[in-house]
């Protein structure tokens, strides 16, 4: 039987994020000829994305629009879900493993009494039978999942930077649908939103991490960092180390109890390699260390390693990055 | 108040996972309260003591979970209960579902949790939680105040910080940074012998064990060992050069 595959996509500052696109492809990996893959959008405004999810594949766009729904809210955005899965019938829901997939999908998944697998990695496809790759302890094992009723609604999360997105066709055509907004009466209240650094890029996100340890030594000791994440393009992370020193917020921190990454490129900076900050980055796809500590750890599973002093060295590879990307 | 806190035992993070026969070994592992769920239960004592009421633990878990309870106990929670049932698989549809069925039947002011457990990492369980009981919830807390009958909480929203206000009876879950975890201290461990502590089976929870897990693990793999590269040689000007030119030749990532 066809089953209609719906990704919740999500937008930050007015763009899809990538996660959208990869949660696409995933929905496609898990498909099979003759099933359909529609996508939904939620928030104020948000109907002019509509194309751009075309290209990547979806064929039926659902958007609903209002002003209550500018930013996310787990109950709004809930109850706006709920009314295009009554219009749409999806037999699927997948979501980026963002803060508002990590929210919304075991929300909707209790919703619908649906099994809900999080945080995919990759998807293989035989038949019917379908089998979804997740990490467990943060990447120290690797575990298969399916679920066990292939007609029952299913829920999926799927890590960002790691099933590739299609390749785009602008030429594609989607046929969008207008759902109304059911507005219920909202429990809680978001008071205020206190940006931190304005258009900085989300760390699981990120193609590039530089990550500071014990060895930046102060908050300021992140400066050359930053400079560095800044040139590339990418975000700034920390080792457990870092954080519990109080150089940096805990929001930074990467490992077994913070943050999962697998960009292309960990520089990791005077970070001596616990087994804890291993677990969260080693997936990453090409990793750098930097370390006064020729024995430290971390050089076991760098691929490129530089002994020396992250305040001699980061500042160094700035301005080389900066040669070879001006 | 009555406040419950959800508690999952997990491997401590500094264990090395070692695999036989497809199964993760656990001769001589240490355990530990998961950490999230640790700054959940610390939350809930000082709650307590500045609003009055009782603190009590519950679980899903193996019996070996009742020393995480009694750890809890022993930093001065109230009471504890274990669900403990070789039927149990351990989707989170399932283990959501039979906290459900317990919790429905208790008075609840406040349910806190952790944001996810360091083990399995899914973070379904208490989200789902709030939406079979018909809270209102919010996830991954770093500040959590409560006035009469409201609470204003913090929430880490991938670095932004959302200031959120919602009404009792209400689900949070603990996000690092929300507060320094207590040891349990020798009178607390003596304590804590003395706490209730309830042992349920599916069988004492009505409709329990009808509930069918809706997800299966297929296989448990080691991920492929990542083998030591290159220790870069010469002065760093030339070795912070190479390091770019092998980016961008033999890495391709640049």
């Amino acid at each position: 039987m066809a089953k209609q595959f719906l990704v919740v996509a999500e937008a930050r500052g007015g763009k899809l994020r990538q996660v959208s696109f990869e949660a696409l492809r995933a929905a496609q990996l898990s498909s099979s000829d003759g099933d359909t893959l529609a996508a939904v959008l939620i928030g104020a405004g948000s109907k002019v994305l509509a194309g751009e999810l075309a290209a990547y594949g979806a064929d039926t766009i659902y958007v609903v629009e209002d002003a209550q729904l500018e930013s996310y809210n787990s109950e709004a955005y809930l109850s706006a879900l709920l009314a295009v899965i009554a219009v749409a019938g999806p037999n699927a829901l997948y979501f980026g493993h963002t803060a508002v997939g990590r929210d919304l999908a075991p929300l909707a998944a209790a919703s619908l009494a649906a099994g809900q697998i999080s945080d995919v990695t990759a998807i293989e496809r035989s038949g019917d039978n379908v089998q979804f790759t997740r990490p467990l302890y943060a990447g120290k094992a690797v575990e298969k999942k399916a679920f066990t009723d292939p007609a029952a609604p299913w829920v999926v999360t799927v890590r960002p930077n790691n099933i590739a997105p299609a390749a785009p066709d602008a030429s594609r055509q989607a046929q969008l649908i207008d759902v109304a907004y059911p507005a219920p009466s909202l429990r809680s209240i978001i008071r205020e939103v206190v940006k931190k650094t304005s258009g900085a890029i989300d760390l699981a996100e990120a193609k590039i991490v530089v990550s500071g340890g014990r060895g930046v030594r102060s908050a300021e000791g992140f400066q050359p960092l930053e400079e560095l994440a800044a040139v590339l393009g990418g975000a700034v992370g920390a080792s457990r180390a870092a954080c519990d020193a109080g150089y940096c917020e805990y929001a930074m921190q990467i490992g077994q109890t913070g943050k999962v990454v697998t960009p292309e490129i960990y520089i990791a900076c005077g970070i001596s390699g616990a087994i804890q900050h291993l677990a969260g980055m080693s997936s990453s796809r090409v990793i750098i260390a930097i370390n006064k500590d020729a024995e430290a750890p971390i050089f076991k599973v760098a691929d490129y390693g530089i002994v020396g002093d992250l305040f001699e060295v980061v500042p160094l590879l700035t301005e080389e990055f900066r040669k070879l990307l001006a | 108040m009555d406040i419950f806190v959800l508690l999952k035992q997990t491997f401590d993070t500094e264990e090395k996972i070692v695999l036989q026969g497809g199964v993760v070994q656990e001769d001589g592992a240490k355990f530990v309260i998961n950490p999230y769920d640790e700054y959940a239960v610390e939350q809930a004592i000082q709650l307590r003591d500045e609003h009055g009421g009782k603190v009590t633990l519950v679980s899903v878990g193996w019996e070996r979970t009742a020393e995480a309870l009694r750890t809890a106990l022993a930093m001065g929670a109230d009471e504890a209960v274990l669900i403990s049932d070789e039927r149990i698989l351990g989707d989170e549809y399932e283990i959501a579902e039979i906290l459900a069925h317990y919790l429905r039947e208790q008075s609840i002011d406040l349910l806190l949790g952790g944001n996810f457990s360091v083990d399995n990492g899914a973070g379904q369980v208490a989200i789902r939680l709030a939406s079979l009981l018909g809270l209102p919830h919010v996830a991954s807390i770093t500040k959590l105040d409560i006035s009469g009958s409201t609470a204003v909480v913090h929430r880490d929203a991938e670095g932004d910080i959302e200031v959120i206000e919602v009404p009792l009876p209400a689900l949070f879950t603990a996000q690092q940074g929300l507060n320094e975890p207590r040891y349990p201290s020798l009178p607390g461990i003596m304590k804590a012998k003395k706490k209730p502590f309830q042992h349920l089976s599916l069988d004492d929870i009505p409709g329990a064990d009808a509930i069918i897990a809706k997800t299966a693990r297929t296989s448990l793999t080691l991920p492929p060992e990542r083998k030591a590269g290159r220790i870069l040689k010469g002065d760093l000007a030339s070795q912070v050069a190479e390091l770019v030119q092998s980016l961008r030749n033999e890495s391709k990532v640049i």
